[in-house]
């Protein structure tokens, strides 16, 4: 036995423990039921509630089990009468300002509160006197409070401290005043708010959106996996008979842990949206008018197969946010029709670097890695709000002294404390980049036209932290992707991980956009990352085919005018071409104006479903509503599509099989991000333009689903459409903050009310994409001219 | 550990502190370790109080809370939980009676109803014309020698009688 263990007697069973263990630690795991409000297993000790005392021989009284540390030899007895009677009369005292309200509280039949009051509490209260009354305030779209009921357990407020880093809620007053909230009215803006939902004892915070809708008992609980991010978060979603009503995160140590995002637990309230499909729909006389199946599947067939149209006339195009199974499905019905103008990577600028690209974009560590780095670099990364579970564990690492450091086209409010943090104008990071592989001592001599750079104290800083960081990890995040130098960013990340011997990672930008390489969603690579076959050549990639007009569309999941990497041409496109193919599950207003044939499909929680993560892990989830009335899953939507085209290899009888078809194409696949570059990019120099467009696509704008997310909208996240300056910026181009401005790109111009922001870089305006307000204008990075109207 | 989420957007501290509040609190910071310049909150708050006829506004507290890199609710926290700390507007001369064991052994109760009907307010309020504070006195404020007392602004008064009182709170601004 080692010296850390020790052995302990705990109602009359003995047990081992590890030194330092808190009582409560043990006799969870050996399955004893002590009761607890203030203890939770993911956050620092409180004993404020004092609901675990129990018996410990030889202390004078009843002590906290949660606060209890092991003690060789210690015997404790949970059920005694001491323990009993301290139970019963914290329980007691916990009740009396509690206002016993649960036939009208949505807690009821989950509350802790309730299920310990049922074991250890009187059946009549011995207090008489007034109950304490609070009055709550408004703190957003997506927690509902109810103050009164609040046992002042600091779950909410230590979560916020110490998990998401943010503190929003806190305890003020003193003694009988003492109140949890925010003080102030003001909505939470943290983007995991919602776990406060779950980790709340009592009915004082619960969600908002499903207020007031079902009893717990009446849920019926499925697991499924997040469609919203390369995390993969697993949640469970409960049904109220066909209906979701809400979604809760299911516990995965090494995925997510307890928590999921607020994009994960609301999203679903976008899946009953007035947009959904419910019958195939054709063009008549301009209009797109409901049809039957039969119809709308002969007449995409010819759209598809359009007399006089060669197969390099037909682009496919798909949404990284579907299954990999219809991402897979999608590049297989593209090649059989004879083509490899089959792409997902929508928002992507610069493909010249793809020959040079792994199989598919992958973390290069666990997400559990992510907590213990010594030093990372981060590269046009806004890790907190593009894989916001991912943020909480690297927050871990920071907080434990690893250094974080981020090279981004702006400065992103973070939960930690950064090492360095260079924010500079987007054309400027490739530079800062070179400065960074050089302080490394990198080999970066073979890339044409670099400049005579010297990395300075900053460079040098971060260089240094990963080279002596033993575990260290160079990042590439969702604006890289977007950037119009991803191969240099690429290139160079490479070089600092090759000189530094730091991990090379990608964030993959979206649930499946791993999942979309390994399934061959590219025009380059068949599934499995294998070669084309019959060496052919590679296809277009999406900003080919939307830059120049193409004769025919296939459309699958996305919504060109939010995901394209210049929206405006893509539109223009798309409303060009003789036919437009659209399997999708909601109408949007490009749709309705673009498309030819519309398929209804099911969409996330109604089909069986594979997403591979950003560690490479496949995790699948079950349909467990149907999708609205004539929509399909999207499967058989190709397996009929097929059979009108005549094409052998989709008769599938179940989505499974899909998954193993293509898994038999994935077997030698080896992840790696460090990749040897045939063609080194020459150096992107920085733009001379005095004004230049930065942006991101927005947390609340990822995804058709997100998008129509009411109460994510209404958060403080989803208001984004604005055109953000610097101070210096706003006064170079005589605007104030709250004014109106005109934003003209490619020829388009939107207005947009101006804000002003000190975290965006002088000589840019930061304009986010994916959004209707923007969706007029071109490239996220490109150039801009912004007055004022 | 957390400091100022970056999403909350803080007063500058010099838009809403004056000069001379700013200059002692800076004073105040020099005593802490760089780590914990957090521990002169008290300090900060009761110099911003003072710098606003007694009472700390929303916006003084954030004004610290900038200024001490702290989340503004840390602020809120202190600043309502401490009771020498007002976050609503009080009359502008704070008269606090004790009523702690010894006071009200010697007839506090009797000073404090005298004050009362005096100015047809209750313990807790503030006079119409925001001239009289009358706070309620938490703790023994350890003049029990001399009881009843009260302080006012800061000064102690001992031995009182209806009549002293009279006086001392006639003699107000
Ligand atoms: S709101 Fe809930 S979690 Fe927060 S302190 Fe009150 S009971 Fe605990
Ligand atoms: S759970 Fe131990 S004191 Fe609250
Ligand atoms: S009781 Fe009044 S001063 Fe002590």
């Amino acid at each position: 036995m080692s010296d850390d263990t020790i052995n302990l007697t705990v109602d009359g069973k003995s047990l081992t423990a590890k030194r330092g263990q808190m009582l409560i630690e043990v006799t969870d795991a050996a399955g004893i039921d002590v009761p607890r409000f203030c203890y939770h297993k993911k956050l620092s000790v409180a004993a404020n509630c004092r609901m675990c005392l129990v018996e410990v021989e030889k202390a004078p009284k009843p002590l906290p089990a949660c606060a209890t540390p092991v003690m060789p030899d210690m015997v404790v007895r949970t059920a005694s009468k001491i323990a009993r009677d301290a139970q019963k009369g914290t329980m007691e005292f916990l009740l009396i300002n509690h206002p016993l309200d649960c036939p009208i509280c949505d807690q009821g039949g989950e509350c802790e509160l309730q299920d310990v009051a049922m074991g250890y509490g009187n059946g009549a209260s011995q207090y008489t006197e007034g109950k304490r009354v609070v009055f709550d305030k408004y703190i957003g779209p997506l927690i509902a409070t109810e103050m009164t009921r609040c046992i002042h357990c600091t779950r909410c407020v230590r979560f916020g401290e110490e998990i998401a880093g943010i503190r929003e809620l806190g305890a003020t007053g003193r003694g009988e005043n003492v109140r949890i909230g925010t003080y102030i009215e003001k909505s939470v803006v943290s983007e995991v708010s919602g776990n406060v939902i779950d980790i709340c004892p009592v009915g004082a915070l619960t969600a908002r959106p499903s207020r007031y809708t079902a009893r717990s008992w009446e849920l019926q609980q499925q697991p499924s996996v997040s469609p919203h991010d390369s995390v993969g978060s697993n949640v469970f979603v409960h049904m109220d008979g066909s209906t979701i009503n809400r979604v809760i995160p299911r516990e995965n140590e090494s995925i997510n842990e307890v928590w999921i995002a607020d994009r994960d637990r609301f999203s679903y309230q976008g899946l009953n949206n007035q947009d959904r499909l419910q019958s195939p729909m054709v063009r008549v006389d301009g209009e797109l008018q409901p049809c039957d199946w039969p119809t709308a599947l002969s007449t995409a067939a010819k759209l598809l197969r359009a007399e006089g149209q060669d197969s390099s006339d037909l682009g496919v195009l798909v949404s990284p946010s579907i299954t990999v199974e219809e991402l897979y499905l999608t590049q297989k019905l593209a090649r059989a029709l004879g083509t490899n103008n089959v792409d997902h990577r929508l928002g992507q600028l610069d493909f010249s670097a793809q020959d040079s690209a792994p199989v598919m974009p992958w973390l290069g560590m666990q997400l559990n890695d992510l907590e213990t780095l010594d030093a990372a670099l981060l590269i046009g990364s806004n890790i907190r709000k593009d894989q916001p579970i991912a943020a909480l564990r690297l927050r871990k690492s920071a907080l434990k002294g690893g250094a974080i450091s981020f090279i981004n086209p702006r400065q992103f409010p973070l939960h930690f404390e950064a090492s360095v943090s260079i924010a500079t104008r987007y054309d400027n990071m490739v530079s800062e980049l070179y400065c960074v592989a050089r302080a490394a001592g990198a080999d970066v001599g073979s890339m044409a036209d670099a400049p005579q750079l010297d990395p300075n104290d900053q460079h040098q800083s971060i260089a240094d932290s990963l080279q002596n960081g033993e575990r260290a990890a160079v990042m590439l995040g969702n604006i890289c992707v977007q950037h119009p130098a991803y191969a240099q960013l690429q290139y160079l990340a490479n070089a600092v991980a090759n000189a530094t011997g730091a991990t090379l990672g990608m964030l993959p930008e979206r649930s499946n956009t791993a999942g979309a390489w390994l399934a061959g969603a590219v025009p380059h690579r068949a599934a499995g990352g294998n070669a084309l076959s019959g060496s052919a050549a590679a296809g277009k990639n999406a900003l080919q085919m939307l830059d120049e007009p193409m004769k025919a569309y296939l459309l699958v999941g996305c919504e060109i005018e939010f995901d394209a990497a210049r929206p405006a041409y893509a539109s223009k496109a798309l409303d060009s071409a003789d036919g437009v193919v659209a399997i999708s599950a909601y109408m949007s207003e490009g749709l309705s104006r673009c498309a030819d044939v519309v398929l209804p499909a099911a969409t996330f929680t109604e089909t069986f479903g594979t997403y591979v993560n950003a560690t490479g892990a496949w995790q699948s989830a079950k349909g467990t509503t149907s999708p609205p009335g004539d929509a399909r899953p999207a499967w058989k939507v190709f397996r009929v599509l097929a059979q009108e085209l005549e094409l052998d290899g989709f008769g599938f009888d179940s989505p499974e099989a899909v998954t193993k078809e293509l898994q038999s194409h994935c077997g030698s696949v080896t992840l790696s991000n460090l990749a040897t570059f045939d063609n080194v990019p020459a150096f992107y120099a920085p733009s001379s333009e005095t004004l230049l467009r930065a942006g991101e696509t927005p947390i609340y704008a990822t995804d058709p689903i997100v998008r129509r997310s009411q109460p994510l909208q209404k958060s403080m996240d989803g208001k984004q459409a604005f055109a953000i300056m610097s101070q210096t910026q706003a006064a170079t181009l005589s605007v104030a903050d709250g004014d109106q401005v005109s934003v003209q790109q490619n020829g388009s111009a939107v207005s947009l009310p101006a804000k002003v922001d000190n975290s965006i870089p002088d000589g840019c305006v930061w304009v986010p994409t994916g959004l209707p307000e923007t969706q007029a204008l071109g490239e996220l990075f490109g150039t801009i001219k912004v007055s004022k109207v | 550990m957390s400091s100022v989420p970056a999403d909350v957007i803080l007063p500058a501290p010099e838009s809403v502190l004056n000069a001379h509040s700013i200059e002692e609190i800076e004073e105040w910071m020099t005593r802490f370790p760089d780590n914990q310049k957090q521990s002169a909150v008290l300090a900060a708050l009761s110099i911003a109080q003072h710098q606003n006829q007694g009472w700390l506004s929303t916006e003084l507290m954030d004004a610290v809370a900038a200024k001490l890199h702290m989340p503004p609710i840390a602020v809120y926290e202190v600043a309502s939980f401490y009771s020498m700390f007002e976050t609503t507007p009080v009359g502008r001369n704070c008269v606090a009676i004790c009523t702690n064991i010894s006071c009200m052994l010697m007839g506090s109760d009797t000073i404090v109803n005298h004050v009362e009907n005096k100015y047809g307010i209750k313990l807790g309020d503030s006079t119409e014309d925001g001239r009289i504070y009358l706070k309620v006195e938490e703790e023994c404020l350890a003049a029990c020698s001399g009881g009843p007392m009260m302080q006012v602004n800061h000064v102690y008064h001992t031995n009182l009688t209806p009549e002293s009182v009279d006086e001392i709170l006639d003699a107000l601004e």
